[in-house]
């Protein structure tokens, strides 16, 4: 099983991905630059988090037609593993892959801290090591997370199981309070209709070693391997 | 162009200086040339009025591979790798355009670790604004941070630390210093040298502009009303272009092809082509029709002085050009051959063919002026230091006294500010903000750094040697207190007008101070940066000596944190209060007085407290460890509860030992340092304190949701965590940019 880290200008996580896959979970793992147009020989896809071009566009904007991100579109068309962490699930609605769109947070501010998040889904490829509305501690860091979507997209989100995390309280109620970006419904990540695509702004990969605090991320990429083996 | 009296003026020289570049050149310089001198003799570039004290600094040690002189100072960490450091104020733009200021400020940082081959891991910042009441405060505080943030997020270096102060002498004068760290493999260091006659001067990077014309000059001199209007010198960052250029820099790195590299940042495409030339004793010759730029019709003076940002020169070995091109084009960058490297020490600037500007090297660095300013003891001084505690009176209620000091914004929480930094990117942050020292671990060995940056400019205000000593020994304390050895440091010297001789003394006595206790403590300083002309309206800012500081973590596991872990610990404090509250926090927060002599340092107390902590952290005995400062060992107590995972109280048996009761709670008495150890460690604890000769009193147990001290205090902490958590953010929503 092969990990492929895309590499847009502006990444600033694919060295933490390609470390979480490699020396935390001991898996094969390499980075595709993003003008590369094959996406041979690997299992998942990872668009890490960062601020591809800048973010000067609209986030995620320009990285969406990096020639990649055609392959990266055919590659999810036949059911293959995307995951999109941050600025990679900002790319990923901006290329089509998921619905809606994340805007600036309600605080205008960058936000980075810990946050409960509830695993709403334990059934995706993602989060099938996780236990239904578990809350796991993962940690935000971005300046546009406040996910949006009109309200026919949001409630057939909701209806079909694809709110895959959701902010909480630690004891796991969806509140405004627990909501650190104005995220609709408290959405901190959705899969795609196929179940095969995650969006997700909070990082797992910063939430995989212990000596970083907290573990709540490591379900992210156990699901993903079990999913793959 | 005929120079003028007017012009040299305009060009930040006096008449004397023009009539020496007139000597050394035997002629008349032209306005290419005369930009040229303004930049190199500036006190920004030239350290003209400083040079001569810092020479006192102690700059070498078994772990320096390179002091200062270079863009940046480099330390072994062991494992054949190396961490590059240093700090540099940008306080002048931050001022005059807070946002950008302080980006370009960060921006220029990275740039100085990674010219050396390293790859920025961590910044840091220390920023003082002017008082709280002050009307421009709040904005800022508020653009800066946002400068600071919109540039490290983006570049992808994690903010791990730094410090925060408010005083009514930054009024009009903010400092904003920026520390950035690298990780390096010691065998791959690369510094600015332009070696090799007949190799190409290649420039790399973002085009050059109009921007930050005289940068170099703006910074070096005073403000008077009106400093906004400067506005065009302060140049704009573009941190995307930054991060290709870092990433085609390293990918470069791996190759052989350069030889020698440096950044341009202040005074550009002159200091750098200058600086570099004058290490390897050549010459260069730029042909500035070459030169990538933004905008038709840019002169050759104006290419030589830009301070546009994200730019390199480097020079490379013959014949790799290509190659060199190559890896910039893979990152979407533009890297022009634009000269060579000539025989004969000068620096010639070809325009058209023609050559527009040529000076030999040595007359603008080695022959730049060195001043001997003249240094007096300000006649006030005496009277500053006086303090009689008997007019000043005891508070009635200590709970509601500590609560003062925990919500003023100099001791308040800084997490509005640092939430706003990605501090968490390379996931390398084992202690994130808000403990002692920040905590960045070294993938692939069981080493951590430790990094921390202090200065109470309070302290050095009253008796700039005990501030600058107190400076150094507070630092290395962070650092201990984090479980770290103290290895190196770099200091960033923010002062006023060096023309006024109190201000050279309060820069000589706070140099000396820094050096004592560099020798005492045995850290060496590996770089670092003077800022004068801190002064608007006739008014200076307090003397302000940044200390940053790296040290070494040898197993991580071994690492601490200052807060509580648990119910039924012992807590300690290492280290002996004394009596005298001059130039605290409480005197200034409840007594509005900022007066009295600061505390005293004693140097091998000082030792002997940071050993003792040290080891037992080594041996993991350690639970807690917090270093006492502002607000002494109430505050320490209060900020040592407040566990982010969960307040924890504690149960302090007081006794003030014949102090006053607000100096056992409040005095800031130098070298301690609040430690939690379990019940059955006390005996080695104490055991180790007698071996280092450090004092230790057991003074009380953790638990409950109380802090009591004695019979003074006794408050819920989640009370006191409230004014302490909620009071910056509070300040900034009532003064928010209007």
């Amino acid at each position: 099983m092969k990990f492929g880290i895309v590499v847009f200008p502006g990444s600033n996580c694919d060295h933490d991905c390609y470390h979480a896959i490699k020396h935390v979970f001991k898996k094969d793992a390499g980075y595709i630059w993003h003008k590369d147009t094959s996406l041979k020989g690997y299992d998942c896809v990872i668009l890490p988090g960062g601020f591809s071009y800048g973010d000067y566009l609209r986030t995620g904007a320009i990285a969406s037609s990096s020639p990649v991100m055609n392959e990266v579109v055919g590659f999810a068309k036949k059911g293959g593993l995307v995951l999109g962490i941050c600025n990679g699930f900002q790319i990923l609605t901006e290329a089509g892959l998921l619905p809606g769109a994340l805007m600036r947070n309600r605080g205008l501010k960058f936000i980075c801290k810990h946050v409960p998040v509830r695993v709403d889904n334990n059934s995706t490829p993602f989060t099938a090591k996780y236990g239904k509305n578990e809350v796991v501690d993962i940690p935000i860091a971005h300046a546009d997370g406040n996910y949006f979507a009109d309200a026919e997209t949001t409630k057939r989100l909701e209806g079909s199981g694809r709110i895959a995390f959701r902010y909480s309280t630690a004891a796991g109620a969806v509140t405004d309070e627990a909501n650190p970006n104005g995220a609709l419904l408290n959405i901190a990540g959705i899969v795609s209709e196929g179940g095969n695509v995650l969006g997700m702004m909070p990082h797992p990969e910063r939430a995989s070693e212990p000596e970083l605090g907290s573990v709540g991320g490591r379900g992210v990429f156990e699901s993903i391997i079990s999913a793959l083996s | 162009m005929k120079i003028t009296d007017v012009t040299i003026k305009e060009h930040g020289l006096t008449i004397d200086e023009y009539r020496r570049i007139v000597d050394s050149l035997g002629r008349e310089p032209n306005l290419l040339e005369l930009g040229i001198f303004s930049v190199m003799w500036s006190e920004h570039c030239s350290y003209k009025s400083s040079r001569r004290h810092l020479r006192n600094f102690p700059t070498t040690g078994p772990h320096v591979l390179q002091g200062p002189g270079e863009n940046a100072g480099i330390v072994d960490i062991g494992d054949g790798l190396a961490v590059a450091f240093k700090m540099e104020s940008h306080n002048h733009p931050s001022f005059i355009e807070p946002y950008q200021g302080a980006a370009t400020g960060v921006g220029g940082i990275l740039r100085d670790i990674f010219t050396m081959g390293a790859r920025p891991i961590a910044s840091l910042n220390s920023l003082r604004f002017g008082s709280p009441e002050n009307k421009k405060t709040a904005f800022l505080v508020e653009g800066v941070v946002a400068g600071i943030a919109g540039y490290g997020n983006c570049i992808g270096v994690p903010t791990v630390g730094g410090e925060v102060y408010f005083n009514p002498s930054y009024n009009g004068n903010c400092l904003v210093n920026v520390m950035t760290a690298g990780l390096m493999k010691k065998d791959r260091i690369f510094r600015g040298n332009a070696s090799g006659i007949g190799n190409p001067v290649i420039y790399a990077g973002s085009r050059t502009g109009r921007d930050g014309i005289h940068g170099a000059v703006m910074a070096s001199d005073v403000f008077g009303e009106g400093g906004e209007e400067r506005r065009p010198t302060v140049q704009v960052g573009d941190p995307f272009a930054e991060k290709l250029l870092l990433e085609a820099c390293l990918e470069l790195f791996k190759t052989d092809f350069v030889v020698g590299i440096q950044d341009m940042g202040a005074a550009g495409l002159t200091s750098s082509s200058v600086e570099m030339a004058a290490r390897a004793h050549t010459g260069l010759e730029l042909h500035i029709d070459l030169v990538p730029r933004r905008e038709d019709g840019m002169t050759a003076y104006e290419c030589m002085l830009s301070e546009s940002q994200e730019r390199m020169l480097m020079v490379v070995r013959k014949g790799t050009e290509e190659e060199v091109r190559k890896i910039f084009r893979k990152w979407d960058l533009e890297a022009e051959v634009v000269g060579t490297v000539i025989e004969g020490g000068n620096i010639r600037i070809m325009e058209r063919g023609e050559v527009a500007g040529d000076i030999p090297v040595k007359f603008l660095t080695d022959d730049a002026p060195v001043y001997d300013r003249p240094i007096k003891r300000p006649l006030a001084q005496d009277e500053l230091n006086t303090l009689d505690l008997k007019k000043i009176g005891l508070p009635h209620n200590y709970n509601e006294t500590l609560i003062a000091i925990l919500s003023s914004l100099n001791v308040a929480s800084k997490e509005w500010i640092y939430s706003q930094y990605d501090y968490m990117v390379r996931t390398d942050t084992v202690v994130c903000p808000g403990s002692d020292a920040a905590v960045v671990k070294i993938k692939g060995t069981n080493k951590a750094i430790a990094l921390t940056v202090d200065c109470n400019s309070r302290y050095c205000y009253l008796d700039p040697r005990k501030g600058g000593a107190i400076a150094v020994a507070e630092a290395a304390r962070n650092l201990v207190a984090s479980g770290a050895r103290p290895i190196a440091l770099t200091d960033c010297l923010n002062f006023g007008n060096p023309e006024r001789p109190e201000v050279m003394w309060q820069l000589t006595e706070a140099i000396h101070g820094i050096k004592d206790a560099c020798i005492a403590l045995g850290i060496p300083v590996i770089g670092g940066n003077v800022s004068l002309y801190n002064e608007t309206s006739g008014v200076s800012v307090y003397p302000t000596p940044t200390i940053g500081m790296v040290g070494i973590i040898d197993d991580l596991k071994t690492h601490t944190t200052q807060w509580f872990k648990g119910a039924g610990d012992v807590v300690a404090l290492i280290g002996e209060t004394k009596p005298g509250l001059g130039g605290t926090e409480y005197l200034s927060v409840v007594h509005g007085l900022e007066r009295g002599d600061p505390p005293d340092i004693d140097l091998s107390a000082e030792k002997a407290a940071e050993e003792a902590c040290l080891k037992a952290a080594m041996e993991c005995i350690i639970l807690s460890a917090h270093d006492l400062s502002e607000g002494g060992l109430a505050v320490a107590l209060a900020e040592s509860a407040f566990n982010p995972r969960g307040s924890i109280g504690a149960d302090i048996d007081y006794d003030a030992k014949g102090l006053r009761a607000d100096e056992g709670l409040f005095a800031e008495t130098q070298s301690r340092i609040l430690v939690t150890v379990r019940e059955k460690d006390v005996a080695r604890l104490k055991a180790i304190c007698k071996d280092s000769g450090a004092p230790l009193s057991v003074i009380g147990k953790t638990g409950g949701e109380r802090l009591k001290i004695g019979s003074f205090i006794d408050v819920p902490v989640n009370e006191l965590k409230e004014a302490w958590a909620g009071a910056l953010g509070r300040y900034l929503a009532a003064h928010a940019a209007r």
